[in-house]
């Protein structure tokens, strides 16, 4: 590690902590209605919308009709972008004149966008017309951001509210979302990336002619120009991050220099990938009137997320232990950036690419500028790790929220016995419907990672897929399944993942990982709305001290480690040791 | 507390825990609880992996597959056996306040009087609303409340109390307890609780696995501890398939044995909780028994551990029931030695404590010695409702004392009044949270105040600091009596209560619980009087006397045996107490897993990966002793537990969050260490004695 690349790290943490705090001012207005001169603006649009729909800005919904709205949503949804990708052929803005995506790609493409995984089978630039990736994908990474924001505000509301049986309207909520937070806030990031050289074109691909004409590898044929894709990017780009998408514009995602020219614009990239999960704890602290509680669990998600990013640097920067044993070098000096350079973002450093590898698993982005596969075991890991926390550190736009707020509800009830009372938190009681629907949650995700890890392990048409056998080979599968499971949506690489196996299973995983999760939060949600409002008082656990703090800590990472160690131990584990012990 | 608790392991008892732990291997009683069902399929599982071995097919030597089996069944036997040991303690308890009336024999009268006609039932087959006579020397039948008659009765069996108490028809003391026994006279007793309904029986079900309903938290509690156990059978189950693919990828070793998968999968499961749940509920209620306690259900016992605010009686809860006189007020012109003198003679045939208090008073004050009341010709005129004074008429002299209204009434009817300086003397005393009694005598020459006997309230002792003890829990009290505010104020800032009610009648009590409730907070309160019946039936935690009214009984949902008003504070405790042990258990339990993936997963995939050893952080032997030690330590650990189960965790009344601290470092930090020294310990006596 060198100094610089601390600094680089500890910047990055303390700007996204002074982002957060006027965006979750700036959300709290939204959820008020206070949305200023945006919503003189846009006013009679939302209100188009609401007539539209057939519904008005104060109807409110139980939770059983919330969920049915955003299930509906989202089947739609689905539909719509499998449809543009089967239709692409004859529709305009397909300059390089693809057709249309197979079947099981299209399906598990449209349901990786709705759930906000945004985990790739294809090649964006090889396959998808720039129309289904503007109309379809950069639509959808608005929409499933905004799905995820108005369920979060749904719990929210099921914690500030007392004795009532409505959370909200989910069509208002979506809404409001994606004109007064989402939109802006793309916009004015596009402009930015956009100055800074990302491309924003219609036109079509650019060959360029070799200076030293080469031969295909693959067919022997003489080579003399290079295709240089290019397309509307700017404008996806910021939304994909901003979003917790990741989804890219290129295969290559943000280690493509169209998509990630600068190191300015790598900053803003993973700037933008934790902002809104960072100021969507910061709001739970104002919507529930204190501050603190807010503070308390960003307080959590950032320890983790610290520690994270330096054990994933000091495990990239020690470097391959084998090439040591070789006598080479790794230290950093002037002449070598040190440590295991392999797959990382060569013009930004080892920490930079540490630091996207670890933003974009901790929130549910899933864009990389880096290859994960090429980390060392334990820098891989730790990517690993942090999607195996199911989404609670920082996480998906909202998703990360009342993802973690189900672990504070399972903190919460095991801490608030150990000081012998009936669990409550911010005075609503912890009782068995909670309890259930939490650990509906908590379990889901193990069977959604694990089931399916199981069958790929055992599958000769899955095994087909890997790069590599042994440790490593299984640690794609299980990267694979943990990304979509807790719609990541980033890859290991080196696994093929476009073949029916993945994209079929993958479809059926993502769409469990996320409303298996969506449907119970908005049940407890429902019935904390329900719930009388306990008063606090000194035999109250008090939930914003660094004691809970820390023992919410625990919760998350004893949860995360006693389900996955197993796991961990036959992949990444075992294959650092053996790489030690040789 | 009378009776004397019950050792907590008696020979009798444990031999009866081990009958019935094996009694409890019947399948309809395991899937009460899930975590244990699941072990107990494990272990079933493993007994046919061992028959299979035996006949020459098995994956794993005969041997081990037994010892592992034995373990495994085992941890099933020690989770029962934790049940049956509080069940035990728990009935023997509730046996021996039942034994005396299973025998007695009732007099069944045909009509509710007397002289009606008689016929002999069984006790057990008296019904709700039957009528019995009870004679001297015989004992009630069954829970009920006097209809006729005034008796005597010796409530020890139920108390501990030796002294009788006195029961008569109407008014706050006309509830009987069935097992009690009639010293002198006779009651007619109309019974109100059917066979197996009355408290005790409510009672013994609380103490009973099989019949214990689960409260809510328990419940709440048991849905996160199926799903944890949920998490791990998935995490073992896939092991095999990863475990296929790993030694077809390094071609070596072999694919961990199933035997190995359940033993692993026994181990991560909560079984220390698990299997512990239940004894903890049931201990939580033998110990409100032994505190003398009869509590109707376990969901009041838990809800007493979050009660946030304590109504408490003023009268015989924050002060002796009695006042004390203290100081002798003279009117003007007055001496101090005459008032004295005359409050004596007016209290000497005055058996209340108050005027045994100024008998008392005087003599230490002013060295007068009681009279004998016939050496003085005197007679004695008792209190009346009427009155509200009482006194003596002695030759040309009468002495009357009473409260203000009352002497100046007696003084007015001769033509006299209040000296205005005495009533502002009274007023002063009652502005300090006393009584004034004025004492007035009227000799030859007409009536005249003498001056006022200021009558204290006298706070208990000790009370103050449980008050603060309870301040600590975050408990408020609030303090209720039909004292002037005045008076009620300045007895609240003496006993150290946060807030007071003053004149409040019984509708008051009702209105402020109402609006606690409202405001979200759980409140508790005693109660023996029929009029608390409302207010009982409202409260959160509500806690009737024994001593107090049938009506009072059923509408709170427990009695004290002892009718002593600050048991309450033993009943929050005892509540709290049973939630922490869960908390503090579940923990440990949770805690204890780490320990164990050190010492199985090296073990599991040794001949696969050998480089894994790098995780045998405990240097354990071989892969088969440390399995064996890390199922033998899970196993173990709940037999080293159910001491702390059935006494429950200590509780220090402290804040919430010094409370967690130091349940966080006993219990989450020594779950995550103890295992590491267990499993290191018994791996090396295996290895010693050569048994792997």
């Amino acid at each position: 590690m060198t100094a610089n690349g601390i600094a680089q790290i500890s910047l990055y943490l303390v700007t996204l902590v002074l982002v957060a705090v006027p965006l979750a001012a700036w959300l709290e207005r939204v959820g008020d209605g206070r949305a200023g001169p945006l919503e003189r603006a846009f006013g009679p649009l939302e209100r188009a919308f609401y007539r539209l729909l057939g519904t008005a800005a104060d109807a409110e919904q139980d939770w059983r009709g919330y969920a049915a709205a955003v299930l509906v949503f989202s089947a739609f949804s689905v539909l719509a972008v499998f449809a543009l990708q089967e239709l692409q052929g004859a529709l305009p803005l397909n300059p390089q004149g693809f057709g249309a995506v197979a079947a099981d790609s299209a399906l598990n493409t449209a349901v990786s966008f709705v759930t906000n995984t945004n985990w790739q089978g294809y090649g964006g630039e090889s396959t998808l017309s720039y129309l289904t990736q503007m109309l379809g994908l950069a639509v959808q990474n608005f929409l499933s951001a905004a799905v995820g924001l108005a369920v979060m505000l749904a719990l929210f509301r099921g914690f500030s509210r007392r004795e009532t049986a409505t959370l909200g309207n989910f069509w208002v909520d979506l809404t409001r979302a994606t004109l007064y937070v989402l939109l802006p806030l793309a916009f004015v990031l596009a402009l930015a990336l956009a100055a800074q050289g990302v491309v924003q074109t219609f036109a079509p691909y650019v060959t360029a002619t070799l200076l030293e004409p080469t031969v295909d590898s693959a067919s022997g044929q003489p080579l003399t120009g290079q295709v240089i894709a290019l397309g509307p990017v700017a404008s996806q780009l910021a939304i994909k991050h901003l979003g917790t998408n990741g989804g890219g514009f290129f295969n290559a995602n943000a280690s493509h220099p169209y998509e990630n020219p600068t190191a300015l614009t790598d900053f803003l990239l993973v700037l933008a990938q934790t902002a809104l999960p960072a100021a969507c704890a910061l709001l739970f602290g104002r919507v529930t009137g204190d501050r603190r509680q807010g503070w308390a669990i960003l307080a959590a998600m950032l320890i983790v997320l610290a520690v994270a990013l330096f054990a994933a640097y000091a495990a990239e920067s020690a470097g391959n232990p084998r090439i040591a044993a070789l006598g080479v070098d790794q230290q950093a000096g002037d002449a070598s950036p040190g440590g295991n350079l392999e797959g990382k973002e060569v013009r930004f450093g080892i920490a930079r690419s540490a630091l996207f590898a670890v933003t974009t698993t901790a929130t549910s982005c899933g864009a990389v500028n880096g290859m994960h596969d090429s980390f060392t075991p334990l820098g891989g890991l730790v990517p690993l790790a942090l999607m195996q926390f199911s989404e609670t550190i920082l996480g998906g736009v909202g998703a990360g929220m009342y993802g973690m707020l189900v672990f504070v509800i399972v903190a919460v009830f095991v801490a608030g016995l150990m000081v012998g009372r009936t669990p409550e938190y911010l005075g609503k009681k912890i009782e068995p419907f909670e309890m259930k629907m939490a650990a509906i949650v908590v379990l889901l995700m193990p069977a959604v990672v694990l089931l399916p890890t199981a069958v790929a392990a055992v599958t000769p048409a899955a095994l087909a897929s890997l790069s590599n056998p042994g440790a490593h080979g299984f640690a794609q599968v299980l990267y694979a399944f943990t990304s979509m499971g807790n719609n990541n949506g980033s890859a290991f690489a080196g696994l093929n993942a476009n073949t029916p196996f993945y994209n079929l299973l993958g479809a059926a995983v993502m769409l469990l990982g996320r409303f298996g999760t969506i449907v119970p939060v908005l049940a407890i949600a429902g019935s904390l709305a329900a719930k009388k409002t306990v008063p606090a008082g000194p035999g109250t656990l008090p939930t914003h001290t660094p004691l809970f703090v820390g023992f919410l800590i625990g919760t998350v990472v004893i949860v995360g480690a006693l389900t996955f160690f197993p796991v961990l131990a036959l992949g990444p584990l075992v294959e650092q040791l053996q790489l030690a012990a040789h | 507390m009378s009776r004397k608790p019950h050792p907590r392991f008696d020979a009798a008892l444990v031999r009866q825990a081990l009958v019935d732990a094996l009694k409890k291997l019947h399948p309809r009683h395991q899937l009460r609880n899930p975590v244990m069902f699941t072990v107990y399929v494990g272990s079933a599982l493993t007994t046919l992996l061992f028959l299979q071995a035996l006949s020459g097919a098995g994956e794993a030597p005969a041997g081990f597959i037994l010892a592992v089996t034995l373990w495994l069944w085992f941890t099933v036997l020690f989770a029962n056996f934790a049940e049956a040991m509080a069940e035990g303690r728990g009935k023997a308890q509730a046996e021996s306040l039942r034994r005396t009336r299973t025998h007695a024999r009732a007099r069944r009268l045909q009509a509710p009087q007397r002289g009606a006609p008689q016929e002999a039932v069984p006790s057990d087959r008296l019904r709700s609303g039957d009528v019995v006579l009870v004679e001297a020397g015989e004992i009630i039948p069954g829970d009920g409340e006097v209809i006729e008659g005034i008796a005597s009765v010796n409530e020890s069996a139920i108390t501990g109390e030796s002294a009788p108490v006195v029961r008569e028809s109407g008014g706050d003391r006309s509830a009987v307890t069935g097992g009690t026994t009639v010293l002198s006279d006779w009651l007619v007793v109309r019974i109100t609780a059917n066979p197996g309904e009355s408290f005790l029986d409510r009672m013994i079900g609380l103490v009973e696995g099989a019949k214990r309903q689960k409260t809510p938290n328990e419940i709440a509690l048991a849905i996160l501890l199926a799903s944890l156990t949920l998490i791990f059978l998935l995490v073992t189950a896939t092991l095999l398939p990863y475990s296929r693919y790993a030694v077809e990828a390094s071609g070596s070793g072999q694919v961990v044995p199933l035997t190995v998968l359940i033993a692993l999968f026994v181990c991560l499961a909560p079984t220390t909780i698990g299997g512990l749940l239940s004894a903890i509920g049931i201990a939580g209620m033998d110990r409100m028994i032994q505190a003398n306690v009869i509590a109707t259900s376990g969901r009041a016992v838990e809800a007493a551990g979050d009660v946030d605010v304590l109504l408490l009686d003023k009268t015989g809860t924050i002060t002796l029931g009695n006042r004390q006189a203290t100081e002798f007020v003279p009117a003007p012109g007055v001496g101090t030695e005459r008032l004295a003198d005359a409050a004596q003679l007016a209290s000497l045939a005055d058996e209340t404590p108050e005027g045994r208090s100024i008998v008392v008073l005087a003599k230490e004050r002013y060295g007068l010695r009681g009279r004998e009341i016939h050496e003085l010709d005197a007679h004695f005129v008792p209190f009346t409702a009427q009155t509200s004074m009482s006194g003596v008429d002695l030759p040309g002299r009468q002495i009357r004392k009473g409260s203000v209204e009352a002497i100046e009434r007696w003084l007015r009817a001769q033509g006299r009044g209040l000296a205005p300086l005495v009533r502002d003397a009274a007023d002063a005393i009652s502005r300090q949270g006393a009584t004034p009694l004025i004492v007035a005598e009227r000799g030859a020459d007409g009536g005249e105040v003498l001056g006022v006997v200021r009558l204290k309230d006298i706070v208990k002792g000790g009370i103050r600091e449980r008050f603060a003890e309870l301040r600590r829990m975050g408990i408020r009290t609030v303090m209720i009596t039909g004292d002037n505010a005045l008076t009620a104020a300045a007895i609240a800032a003496e006993a150290g209560v946060d807030d007071f009610l003053a004149e409040a009648r019984p509708e008051d009590k009702l209105a402020l619980i109402r609006q606690l409730q409202q405001e979200g907070r759980l409140v508790a309160m005693t109660g023996d009087g029929t009029n608390d019946a409302p207010a009982l039936a409202q409260a959160d935690v509500a806690v009737a006397m024994n001593s107090g009214t049938q009506a009072a009984k059923e509408a709170g949902n427990m009695v004290d045996l002892d009718s002593n008003p600050t048991k309450l504070i033993e009943i929050v405790e005892i509540g709290k107490q049973l939630l922490m042990t869960r908390g503090a258990l579940t923990t440990f339990s949770l805690a204890n897993d780490v320990a164990k993936y050190f010492a199985i997963i090296p073990a599991a995939f040794a001949a696969t990966y050998p480089a894994l050893d790098a995780l045998n952080v405990m240097a354990l032997a071989s892969p088969r002793s440390a399995l064996m030690s890390a199922v033998i330590f899970n196993a173990l650990v709940i037999v080293a537990l159910i001491p702390l189960a059935l006494r429950g965790v200590s509780y220090k009344p402290t804040g919430a969050s010094q409370m967690l601290r130091t349940n966080l470092l006993i219990y989450g930090l020594g779950g995550l260490a103890v295992p590491f020294v267990g499993i290191k310990a018994i791996d090396l006596v295996l290895t010693g004695l050569g048994l792997v």
